[in-house]
């Protein structure tokens, strides 16, 4: 037998023959044969194209560049785990910073308001009781205002706020906060001036604080409720477990005192 | 005639079915098919030549994939299989060459 890649000894056919030869259809099983092993190639010749091609570039590299490529993701992970764990601390010093400064402007508020409670710059509301001094025979001056006022601060009062009925009987009672500055005047026919508000009787304390203690400290003999009765008028208090101090003032801004570390 | 519409028939089934070449034969894959190209080559100057013959065709077309095959595997057996394969590429690629360059001159006499 010749094998097909040997060099052919015989002389070729003349092109035509050879074109009519192909053309001619044989059906004999070696041809078969043969259309069945080109199939085959065909076949595999394809899938193997497509699996290369599926395997992407890495699949065709050397060796040493496979380990090159594999050194270079390792040190890039590396880096990038450091990158992580720095930006990680970043975020929790952030994050830790971030709760101080929130409890640190909550505590502040707080303080704002409980400052604000002693300065009457905001409302206070709680238990405590309301003192209802009555005047008929004109007898009570600011003197016997300020000391019931003196003898409910010893007793603990925290909040406090001063009403009256106005002399021309206005819809309503005029109220003032009582804080650490107020002043207690005569008026000029009857009535008190308090922090430059005209208040006439009955006079009301609003005072937060404890009741009890507050009661008792009203009623000791020789104290706020016998001087009243002395001076012709009645001293009428009701103890509460919800009162309110609605009056207000504003905060005034101090014109020389400055805050001193 | 009727093997060229084969290899279009295959070439067909390949690109249709997509099918995935099972791992045990990915290395041989690729040889076998550079061993039976270089048979088609061989049976294509044989043709040429006025001396082809089927039988031959089918024993050196089964024999090459069959022996190509076998190298690369006694290669993987012996830890050169890269080597080896490269090799039998090697040699086939200059048997396909020099199958081409008869074939060339054959039909453009030159």
């Amino acid at each position: 037998m010749t094998l097909p890649a040997e060099p052919g000894a015989a002389g070729p056919d003349s092109p035509g023959s050879l074109l009519r030869r192909l053309l001619t259809p044989r059906f004999r099983r070696v041809d078969l044969a043969v259309a069945a092993l080109l199939a085959v190639l065909g076949f595999a010749a394809v899938i193997q194209v497509r699996s290369t091609q599926a395997e992407g570039p890495l699949a065709a590299a050397r060796q040493g560049d496979l380990v090159q490529i594999l050194d270079e993701l390792t040190n890039r992970n590396d880096r990038l785990r450091e990158e992580i764990s720095a930006l990680e601390q970043a975020r929790r010093e952030i994050t830790t910073g971030t709760d101080r400064s929130e409890a640190a402007l909550a505590e502040a508020r707080r303080r704002a308001q409980l400052l604000g409670v002693l300065a009457g710059t905001v409302p206070a509301a709680g238990p405590g009781l309301r003192l209802t001094i009555s005047d008929p025979r004109g007898q009570i001056g600011p003197e016997v205002l300020l000391n019931a006022l003196e003898e409910l601060r010893a007793a603990g009062a925290e909040a406090l706020q001063l009403e009256g009925a106005t002399a021309g009987g206005t819809p309503a009672p005029p109220a003032v906060r009582v804080v650490a500055s107020t002043s207690f005047l005569e008026g000029e026919d009857g009535g008190v001036l308090v922090d430059g508000t005209l208040l006439q009787p009955p006079y009301r304390f609003v005072v937060v604080g404890d009741p009890a203690t507050l009661a008792t400290a009203l009623s000791i003999p020789g104290g706020v409720e016998d001087d009243v009765v002395q001076r012709g008028g009645r001293a009428l208090v009701e103890r509460s477990e919800d009162v309110r101090v609605t009056a207000v003032r504003p905060l005034p801004e101090p014109r020389y005192a400055r805050p001193a570390a | 005639m009727i093997p060229a519409l084969a290899l279009v028939l295959g070439v067909t089934l390949g690109l249709v079915l997509e099918p995935t070449v099972p791992a045990a034969l990915q290395p041989y894959l690729p040889i076998a098919v550079v061993a039976a190209l270089d048979a088609v080559f061989g049976a294509v100057r044989a043709q040429l030549e006025g001396i082809f013959d089927d039988r031959v065709f089918v024993v050196s077309f089964v024999s090459n994939v069959l022996v190509a095959g076998l190298v690369v595997f006694l290669g993987d057996q012996l830890g050169v299989g890269g080597q080896l394969s490269t090799g039998v590429v090697v040699v086939l690629g200059i048997r396909i060459f020099s199958n081409a360059a008869a074939i060339r001159r054959r039909v453009f006499h030159a």
